[in-house]
């Protein structure tokens, strides 16, 4: 498909700029939600004076619980939806404040899969759409290191399955991307390999190509593929003995 | 606002020399590059890190700027343009020529930020007509780190903003600029080469040709005795349509396909020396075929950006650029003195530019004066240390200044000799309360 609108929700963070510059290239106008949409005005000059779409900003939480009233709310639903929300907070203080732990699982579980499960069901009774999901390869096996995180991108990563699988007869497509590293604010501070670190622009390009092409789960570097396989592969009762 | 995440990673300036561990902040909302200040350490913003240098990163925080670059008004009547700091010459040159508008001066790379062509205040070839780039700046929103913001132009702020445009960001954290495109009529330059044997050709060369729009010489500064200055001299004037092909006259702004080679490794140190440098300039004067004919705008301004990573030639130890300008009166004699010394010694710099440069700028620490400014790198050892100490002696005598977004050596009595107006510098930092708030590696080495 070739998107004439997209939808982004969690547009402030580096993949979600990524991504509307990305869409925004190939012509599409875009829609930025984020918290505080009112501070997103430069962002929408930006992608107005580059590529000469429409955009515009609207308010956003993904954990508000107020999916329907958003997507009533918008002036017209989008061919593509991607949401780019997550926060990868911190395993140590998941684990000893349970609060900390609560917010983690809502902003990459619960709160994304309620908005997504609002507007498939719209796209679904109109027949054509695309939904993308950025989980993580965090969900593709839990570590101690981050399972709290890990494991709400696993239930994010499996509840996009099943959203592909029952949108499938209704012509909605449903992208599943797993980034593997990305040079991000949120991951400012670590120290990551450069040939497993994606720039934001590339995980802009894969999803834009995952959604044309119509994909349904992406590595954004390959390599990832590889890692992961062999990650899942190893048996459990020596995967727990590992310090991963 | 909480401080911006940050880190500790290795930084280096394009020429990789200096090192240094350094924390860094890079965020994503101008309010925070407009507060960040870690307690009681001082602040320097870094762009594109396409100064050669120590310019862009400091021993307190270093404030990468990337992330914070937005355009943010364009006026298609005048061709104002309104961008954040951080905004890449490469982006604006990709969206704005298509539309029949180009930088008003551009720098060798178009990988600098516009901030950094700011605190640089770069210049390009067209120099001796247009001035350099803050000639054609309108405006500029900076913070001064104690969370005050304040617009700076010929108006308003003056002394800020002369004390800020060259200024190399030790007057606070830039945040957006608004300056002027000029418009074209194709993404095309007329370009004319011609050869000059010898040092007094070349200059008789551009003197005589004071008229056209761009001008640069490669010099090749390894020849020696009657060839010493040999040149080639490149002008160049925007194609008009009609001096297109007639197959491309329809669409005078395509552009070619990105091409781009990238060197993947540091070279060993020993693979630039006298011999293989002295080849390659012998090479590169007889491939620049005199005449005339239209290139593109890549070819024409930017022809290192076609090799990714280039820098890493020179090895893992890195180089030093050295470029100075000198008085038109002392020109001749200094740059002969200067081109003597370096063929003398026979260290390896290749691509040497010579170019002719106009009035000086209003920028207090600005660069560029009216005279000839010669560019040579060289790999970073001893020896070249030695070396450019010997030509800062030439180059002072002869009452000429280095330019600061390259240097990563000279020292505080250089800077001196060359830059008269940094009393008046010093004076708008303390007027403002930004010294010690801001400062570099270069501002630390060099007593500013």
């Amino acid at each position: 498909m070739t998107p004439k609108s997209v939808l982004i929700l969690g547009a402030r963070s580096d993949i979600g700029r990524a991504v509307a510059r990305r869409f925004a290239e190939s012509g599409a106008s875009v829609t930025l939600a984020a918290r505080r949409a009112e501070a997103l005005a430069d962002d929408l000059a930006d992608l107005r004076i580059r590529y000469k779409v429409a955009a515009e900003a609207v308010e956003f939480d993904a954990t508000d619980g107020g999916a329907e009233r958003f997507f009533d709310g918008l002036s017209a639903l989008p061919d593509v939806v991607v949401m780019v929300v997550g926060l990868l907070g911190d395993q140590a203080q998941s684990e000893a404040d349970l609060d900390a732990a609560n917010a983690v699982m809502a902003a990459n579980y619960t709160g994304p899969a309620c908005y997504l499960l609002a507007a498939a069901r719209r796209m679904g009774t109109r027949g054509s759409g695309c939904i993308v999901g950025i989980s993580s390869v965090a969900g593709d096996r839990g570590r101690q290191s981050n399972f709290v995180y890990g494991s709400a991108k696993a239930g994010f990563t499996a509840f996009l399955a099943g959203l592909r699988n029952r949108l499938f007869k209704k012509g909605v497509t449903v992208v599943t991307v797993k980034p593997g590293f990305v040079a991000t604010a949120m991951t400012a501070g670590m120290k990551l390999p450069p040939a497993l670190t994606a720039q934001p622009s590339e995980v802009g390009n894969a999803i834009f190509t995952a959604v044309t092409k119509g994909r349904d789960v992406i590595y954004v570097r390959p390599i990832w593929r590889l890692i992961m396989t062999v990650i899942r592969s190893v048996p459990e009762p020596v995967f727990k003995r590992l310090s991963m | 606002m909480p401080e911006p995440d940050r880190t500790r990673v290795p930084l280096t300036g394009w020429g990789r020399y200096p090192r240094r561990d350094c924390d860094v902040a890079a965020p994503t909302d101008p309010a925070a590059a407009a507060v960040a200040r870690a307690p009681a350490r001082p602040l320097i913003a870094r762009g594109n890190g396409r100064s050669y240098g120590d310019a862009s990163f400091g021993p307190g925080l270093t404030v990468d700027m990337r992330r914070l670059g937005r355009l943010i008004a364009f006026d298609e009547a005048t061709g104002e343009l309104t961008c954040e700091a951080g905004a890449l010459l490469s982006e604006i040159v990709a969206v704005f020529t298509p539309r029949g508008w180009f930088p008003p001066v551009t720098p060798g790379t178009k990988f600098v930020t516009v901030g950094g062509m700011v605190a640089s205040d770069v210049h390009g070839k067209n120099h001796h007509g247009a001035g350099s780039f803050c000639d054609h700046v309108l405006s500029v929103r900076l913070a001064l780190g104690d969370g005050t913001i304040l617009t700076c132009s010929q108006a308003e702020n003056a002394d800020l903003f002369a004390a800020t445009c060259g200024g190399m960001g030790l007057t606070g954290t830039l945040l957006t600029v608004t300056f002027r495109l000029i418009p074209v009529r194709s993404s095309k330059i007329r370009q004319e080469t011609v050869r000059a044997p010898d040092l007094a050709a070349a200059i008789d060369i551009f003197e005589a040709g004071a008229a056209h729009t761009y001008s640069v010489a490669w010099i090749d500064c390894l020849a020696s005795g009657a060839n010493l200055g040999r040149s080639v001299i490149i002008f160049g004037e925007h194609a008009e349509p009609q001096d297109l092909d007639p197959a491309e006259r329809a669409t005078p702004f395509a552009r070619p396909a990105p091409r781009g080679k990238r060197v993947p490794v540091d070279f060993p140190t020993v693979a630039l020396n006298r011999l293989s440098v002295s080849l390659f300039n012998q090479v590169y004067y007889r491939l620049q075929k005199p005449g005339r004919k239209v290139v593109d705008i890549d070819p024409y301004f930017y022809p290192l950006d076609a090799i990714q990573d280039w820098n890493r030639i020179y090895g893992r130890h890195g180089f030093v650029q050295y470029q100075c300008v000198l008085p038109l009166e002392t020109s001749r004699d200094g740059l002969t003195a200067l081109l003597t010394e370096i063929a003398r010694v026979g260290q390896a710099s290749f691509l040497a530019v010579l170019k002719r440069l106009g009035r000086e700028s209003f920028g207090y620490l600005s660069f560029p004066r009216e005279g000839y400014t010669l560019a040579l790198d060289f790999p970073a050892n001893a020896e070249t240390f030695a070396l450019l100490d010997r030509l800062d002696r030439i180059v002072a005598e002869a009452g000429g200044r280095l330019y600061l977004a390259k240097d990563a050596r000279m020292r505080a009595p250089m800077l001196r000799a060359g830059y008269p107006r940094l009393e008046q510098f010093h004076a708008v930092r303390r007027r403002y309360g930004l010294d010690g708030r801001f400062r570099s590696a270069l501002s630390d080495r060099l007593e500013i």
